[in-house]
């Protein structure tokens, strides 16, 4: 670990990146980012494991829903299909965090610094390629869930002739619960990101990520006082961004489905801003 | 390299000697200074226990009741909107209101009678909009489950007094049902006019007895229960009763209830009573406003509660054909929707275990991935080459850091969080003391045990990041997303059978009563397994684990 070394290459790697065009400086970024990533088995099993476990689950709620004969099954087709995005997101928020704290429990984060010491341009760099993977995947996941959907839902007596509509694409609400619970999960990802390069470590962040998506609703499970139900469901991360998922009682929603969506991104926002700074202004 | 280390430290360094010479008792010491003094292990476990106060009492503090299930109208809030409330001879906050053509019963005694018919209505929730009590409700046909109606033999008029009870039910056959949590099965089968059911109470002294039959003629007893201190004149006929029809729309965060009354019609006749005054007429009262939806008299005047309309009383007499209509339960009050009154649970505070249990299984496997990452495990396993002592040290520091953090938190959430709940209108479901310290020491035993399988799974994985990832979707995530309703309830409930997480069914407080309809949810208090079994399943996980560990630790080279 002499370094004297191992900072005479970097400097030149800065002299060049720094004669060349900054975007070309992202490109290597992300080449090398990339790189990591593909050349480690484990987040392709975790990516596979989204896909996965989010069909599956999916699968599973589908499956295990009928609605008989009588009057009462308020049951919002698509959202069901979709079920399974709540565990997915575990998940990702598990393969995001990995990609920043392995380098950190590794040691690797200092020759990654070292030889791109643009700190934001790596942690950009983190951001798009994860979150690329993680669109993919949930694309995925989602058309998986979404076409169990539309093959099991209408034996089950959710037909239209009973006032459902199909779980297809080419019903404009499902379209945007598709697209939109993709989009969910790319900002679950980034949230995710933005915790480990605040926390570092792998353990911890792990259990401060999982704890942020799932602790507000589970307290909103069980306060029971309208205020500040209201309030949770209106601005907490994961139950703003799944009302992307609703396709029935739009006006009864909390929050719009694409506001709900905003919400979560403004949590992702903030939390990758404030790791990217730590990242930029605390020693590797 | 491996032996030079083996020898140096049993007779170098002082901690080592003394754990050759000492035993087990220096191994703890030494792990339990190991924990101590890595600070960030420390914070973690005061951060547990203070997000579980927090989140506990945070979720205590806001369940205020809106009235929307209570007698008393949906206008009013906390305390205004509790009626008068009435404990069942065993101390339970119980249901109690139902429909009573009755005669006053004395000494020994008996009552029969045949039931040809029971029909029932229910609030129409067809639109995620509950039909308000005693506001014109717009009924349509259907009878519930546990729609009953039978021949009762009670105490007295009040709210909450002793009775046994033989009753035709809608959809679980004929029960007897006895001081409210008391519920045995009789003849299977719905009741109609083809296939009437014959019922029989007999008193005799404090016992009562009940028989059933299908002819009149041929009896079968169905159970004999010893009612204590029965007086002498007891208050014996007919009842009906039917409890809130509740549909549940379940979503991610929460189920929204939208409930409404229901009602039962029983049609009775061949009527007979011995014991009771010669040529007495059937008195009907609606104990508890238990008459008819949107009418009947009022109650007895010492319940105080229930809308006194001036509707049909539901009891008519045409010959010997007797037909009576009520509305209500008699059962015991349970947490959840259904209820008449706005219940908490003392566990309700505990709701934020399970993010102290997020913090506990992260600490508890970095206690030993931290190891393996520094490579102190083979200073430690250098010291201490009786690798099985080590493993059951750490598992022992880390499971009683956990046990006594989990205690402390555990009693100043229920301690507090039940205060908060009382002053918040909610009327929290009394249990003994032993339930209370079942549910203080079990949650804390709970944490503990799930501290010990985190410590397994980070001695078989050495990477903290797969130990906490498998630690917490084994442990955590069946109980959240059961809670979340993000499964189908079958799903839920075999995870929450299977998985380490059943575990926190030690929580539960107020047991499953198979004769009240609730919903199997940890959010609202209720988990598949009795309480020990649950904890028992966790145990069965942690001991797994452990041999796992052991026998993985002694073969592995570290």
């Amino acid at each position: 670990m002499s370094a004297t070394a191992q900072a005479s290459r970097p400097d030149q790697a800065v002299a060049r990146a720094a004669a060349r065009m900054t975007g070309t400086g992202l490109l290597d970024a992300l080449h090398a980012e990339w790189t990591k990533l593909r050349t480690i088995s484990g987040p392709a099993w975790l990516l596979l494991g989204v896909v996965a476990l989010t069909t599956g689950l999916s699968v599973a709620a589908v499956g295990a829903t009928h609605c008989p004969a009588g009057p009462q099954c308020a049951v919002d087709p698509t959202k069901l299909s979709l079920t399974g995005i709540q565990f997915g997101q575990a998940v990702v928020a598990i393969l995001a965090v990995l990609t920043i704290c392995n380098e950190y429990s590794t040691g690797m984060i200092r020759v990654t610094l070292a030889a791109m010491p643009r700190r934001e341009l790596v942690f950009a760099a983190k951001a798009i390629v994860v979150t690329g993977l993680v669109l993919v995947a949930g694309a995925l996941a989602a058309g998986g869930s979404l076409l169990a959907g539309h093959l099991i839902l209408p034996g089950h007596g959710f037909t239209a002739a009973r006032g459902f509509h199909a779980v297809s694409l080419s019903y404009g609400p499902t379209l945007r619960a598709a697209v939109g619970s993709v989009l969910y999960l790319g900002l679950i990802a980034l949230l995710s990101l933005g915790i480990a390069a605040m926390i570092r470590d792998s353990a911890v962040s792990i259990g401060v990520a999982l704890g942020v998506l799932y602790l507000f609703p589970i307290i909103l499970a069980f306060v029971t006082s309208t205020t500040w139900q209201h309030r949770l469901e209106r601005w907490t991360p994961t139950v703003a961004g799944l009302n992307i998922e609703a396709t029935t009682g739009l006006r009864s929603l909390p929050i719009s489905p694409w506001g709900g969506l905003g919400v979560l991104a403004i949590w992702a926002g903030v939390a990758l801003l404030t790791g990217g700074s730590v990242l930029r202004f605390r020693d590797a | 390299m491996t032996t030079d280390a083996l020898s140096r430290p049993r007779t170098g360094t002082g901690a080592g000697a003394d754990a050759g010479r000492g035993g087990f008792g220096w191994l703890l010491r030494s792990e339990w200074t190991k924990f101590r003094t890595v600070r960030g292990w420390v914070v973690g476990m005061v951060v547990a226990a203070i997000l579980t106060v927090f989140v506990g009492l945070f979720a205590a503090g806001n369940a205020t009741s809106n009235c929307s299930n209570s007698p008393n109208g949906p206008t009013l809030t906390g305390k205004a909107c509790l009626p008068y409330i009435p404990h069942g001879p065993g101390g339970e906050v119980v249901n109690d209101s139902f429909n009573f053509a009755h005669q006053p019963l004395t000494g020994n005694g008996s009552i029969t009678v045949r039931v040809i018919s029971l029909t029932g209505e229910h609030a129409n929730i067809t639109n995620g909009h509950g039909a308000e009590v005693g506001a014109g409700p717009n009924l349509v046909p259907g009878l519930a489950p546990w729609s009953k109606a039978g021949i009762i033999i009670k105490q007295s008029l009040h709210q909450g007094s002793a009775y046994a009870a033989m009753m035709v039910t809608g959809g679980n056959g004929v029960r007897m049902q006895y001081n409210y949590t008391g519920d045995t099965a009789g003849l299977p089968g719905k009741v109609s006019a083809a296939e009437p059911r014959w019922l029989r109470l007999t008193r005799s002294g404090d016992t009562v007895t009940g028989y059933d039959s299908t002819d009149g003629t041929h009896w079968t007893q169905v159970g004999a229960v010893t009612l204590t201190g029965l007086p002498a004149t007891v208050q014996a006929g007919l009842f009906a009763t039917s409890p809130t029809y509740t549909v549940t729309n379940t979503s991610f965060g929460g189920d929204s209830n939208n409930g409404g009354p229901s009602q039962a019609t029983g049609v009775f006749d061949d009527l007979a009573a011995s014991g009771t005054p010669a040529g007495g007429k059937w008195a009907d009262v609606a104990v508890g406003g238990g008459g008819p939806v949107g009418g009947g008299p009022g109650g007895d005047g010492s319940a105080g509660n229930g809308p006194a309309g001036n509707g049909p009383s539901g009891f008519t007499e045409a010959g010997s054909t007797y037909t009576l209509t009520g509305s209500g339960d008699i059962a015991p009050a349970t947490p959840g929707p259904g209820s008449n009154y706005p219940t908490a649970t003392i566990e309700q505070s505990l709701a934020g275990a399970f993010i102290g249990l997020i913090a506990i299984v992260v600490v508890a496997a970095m206690f030993v991935t931290a190891e393996y990452r520094r490579g102190l495990i083979r200073t430690t396993l250098a010291a201490t080459p009786r690798r099985g002592a080590v493993l059951a040290a750490k598992a022992a520091v880390a499971g009683g850091a956990a046990f006594v953090i989990g205690l402390v938190a555990s009693t100043v959430a229920i301690a507090v969080g039940v205060q908060l709940e009382t002053s918040n209108g909610q009327v929290v479901l009394p249990v003994s003391a032993l339930t209370e310290i079942r549910v203080v020491a079990g949650t804390a035993a709970m944490l503990a045990v799930a501290a010990v399988f985190a410590v397994a799974l980070g001695a078989v994985l050495r990477r903290s990041a797969a130990a906490i990832t498998i630690a917490i979707v084994t442990v955590v995530l069946p109980f959240l997303l059961t809670a979340l309703n993000v499964f189908p309830s079958g799903v839920g409930d075999w995870l929450l059978r299977l998985t380490p997480a059943a575990g926190l069914a030690i929580e539960q407080s107020i047991p499953n009563y198979p004769q009240v309809i609730s919903v199997i949810n940890p959010a609202a208090g209720y988990y598949p397994l009795p309480p020990l079994a649950g904890f028992a399943v966790l145990c069965a996980w942690a001991a797994a684990g452990l041999a796992l560990a052991f026998h993985v630790l002694r073969r592995r080279d570290a």
